[in-house]
């Protein structure tokens, strides 16, 4: 994590609410500075959650929920936060949003709160959520950094859909818990049936998967690690 | 200023003041609904091992609530099966509420079993089915679930399964209507009445339907598969003499 923080300049008076330099914010994170492909952050919950698409979509909603209001928070904190506790002070803002999350999640779904509780709890771990406060929210503006906030997380939810709909389809045949294999199977009169990939079920598939992203990514960007 | 230790420490005090109050806040006014939550998602389990996963999904929260009181009676039973309506402290203890997790870790014969009858509407001596609970210990995490037994307190019609952290794909299947569904029309005990419980097999694929006592397994998930059958074997156990005394009234 990076402890220097990027200055973007400030701009005087009233600048458009979407000008070019705020469309970046948003569209940087989804292809050229994708957290997950290019930054490499937040693995650990792209292996873990996403076997099917309703959960990752759950998580999704749920990471871009922490994203900006920590973001938000923290910027219009950024100048009384002492500098020696900025960290903890960050992790108690993620922390608190996290559980605020699973609260919620657990009155109004609680089908849900079952099979993601765990996760939603790792959020407060996800390497870009923390790494966003320190390099960004942390010196700029509150509506930029939400923007910023928001663009990230939606780098970091198309990624893992996009995922989860490989793991889901060739891991149980099915997208949205709607039966693909077996309706394809079904309109050929039954006569043969598609099997399932058991590896696409476990975190491995999803390490290959990842990769596959990665690499379709790197070759169509040129993208080289420095 | 923003550097002095008691600057620090003022900020550290009201940051944990506002969060604390905001997660307190939401926690008090979030608590009755996740009460329900909770309420809800117990009974649709104790309903799922009599009811298709389908009709269950088919029904609305309300629905599922009235079906419920209209067709359960619960009660809680000792190791030898009588009746216990209340506790040491002299408190009523309510089937629903009963935590099997805590008592699963007291010995067999100190536990609370509950029980709940699945019963014709408006009458609640014409039982259908005898449901009671399950728990024990699966690969990763807890297993739980709940088993109806016909009125002949042999064959199962039912059973449903919850697991806390089983390998999705793998162990976790057992939440799997398909899986469920395995259970029944076999029997716990054999011909001559000795009880012998149902277990999953390893391997996966085989036809059991003429074997009363097996079930097909789960490909790669056989500890799961044992942690179900050791759950099953002794939880039927410790309610087999409420088996019995239901069997003689």
């Amino acid at each position: 994590m990076s402890t220097e923080t990027a200055e973007v300049k400030e701009t005087k008076v009233s600048e458009a609410l979407f000008s070019k330099r705020r469309k970046k914010l948003i569209s940087d994170p989804l292809i050229d500075d994708n957290p997950i492909t290019i930054q490499v952050l937040g693995i650990c919950s792209a292996l873990a959650v996403t076997t099917q698409m309703q959960p990752t979509l759950v998580m999704a909603i749920s990471v871009i929920f922490v994203m900006v209001m920590a973001n938000l928070t923290i910027s219009l904190l950024r100048n009384t936060i002492p500098s020696r506790v900025r960290i903890i002070v960050q992790l108690a803002v993620v922390a608190s949003l996290v559980t605020l999350v699973n609260e919620i999640l657990k009155a109004f779904a609680y089908d849900m709160y079952k099979e993601l509780s765990v996760f939603v709890g790792l959020i407060i771990t996800n390497c870009i959520v923390m790494g966003r406060l320190e390099a960004f929210a942390l010196g700029n503006k509150p509506y930029d950094s939400v923007l910023d906030g928001f663009g990230s997380a939606l780098g970091y939810s198309w990624i893992i859909l996009a995922v989860a709909f490989f793991r889901e389809l060739l891991g149980s045949g099915s997208v949205f818990g709607v039966e693909i294999y077996d309706g394809i199977s079904s309109l050929f009169g039954g006569e043969f049936s598609l099997a399932t990939n058991g590896l696409m079920v476990s975190p491995v598939g999803a390490f290959i998967i990842l990769g596959l992203i990665i690499w379709v990514q790197r070759t169509k960007t040129g993208y080289v690690e420095h | 200023m923003q550097q002095s230790n008691g600057y620090i420490i003022t900020f550290s005090v009201i940051l944990t003041v506002v969060l604390g109050l905001l997660l307190s806040g939401t926690s008090q006014l979030l608590g009755p609904i996740q009460k329900k939550a909770v309420e809800l998602d117990t009974k649709k389990q104790i309903l799922g091992a009599v009811l298709e996963s389908s009709e269950l999904s088919a029904m609305k929260a309300e629905e599922i609530l009235e079906f419920y009181d209209n067709r359960i009676s619960s009660k809680v039973v000792d190791y030898e099966g009588n009746e216990i309506e209340k506790d040491e402290d002299g408190n009523e203890i309510i089937a629903e509420n009963v935590d099997v997790a805590k008592n699963y870790k007291l010995a067999p014969e100190k536990r609370k079993y509950p029980v709940f009858i699945f019963h014709q509407e408006g009458n609640e001596d014409d039982a259908e089915a005898i449901i009671v609970q399950l728990y024990g210990a699966g690969l990763w995490d807890e297993i739980w679930g709940f088993l109806a037994l016909d009125t002949d307190l042999n064959t199962i019609e039912g059973v449903t399964f919850g697991h806390k952290g089983e390998t999705p794909g793998l162990g976790a299947r057992i939440t799997e209507g398909s899986v469920q569904n395995r259970y029944q029309g076999k029997k716990i005990f054999d011909d001559s009445g000795e009880f012998r419980s149902v277990d999953m097999q390893k391997g996966e694929g085989k036809d059991y339907s003429g074997e009363d006592h097996k079930v097909d397994g789960l490909s790669g998930a056989t500890i799961t598969a044992n942690g179900v059958n050791a759950m099953l074997e002794n939880y039927l156990k410790a309610y087999k003499s409420y088996f019995e005394k239901r069997q003689k009234s």
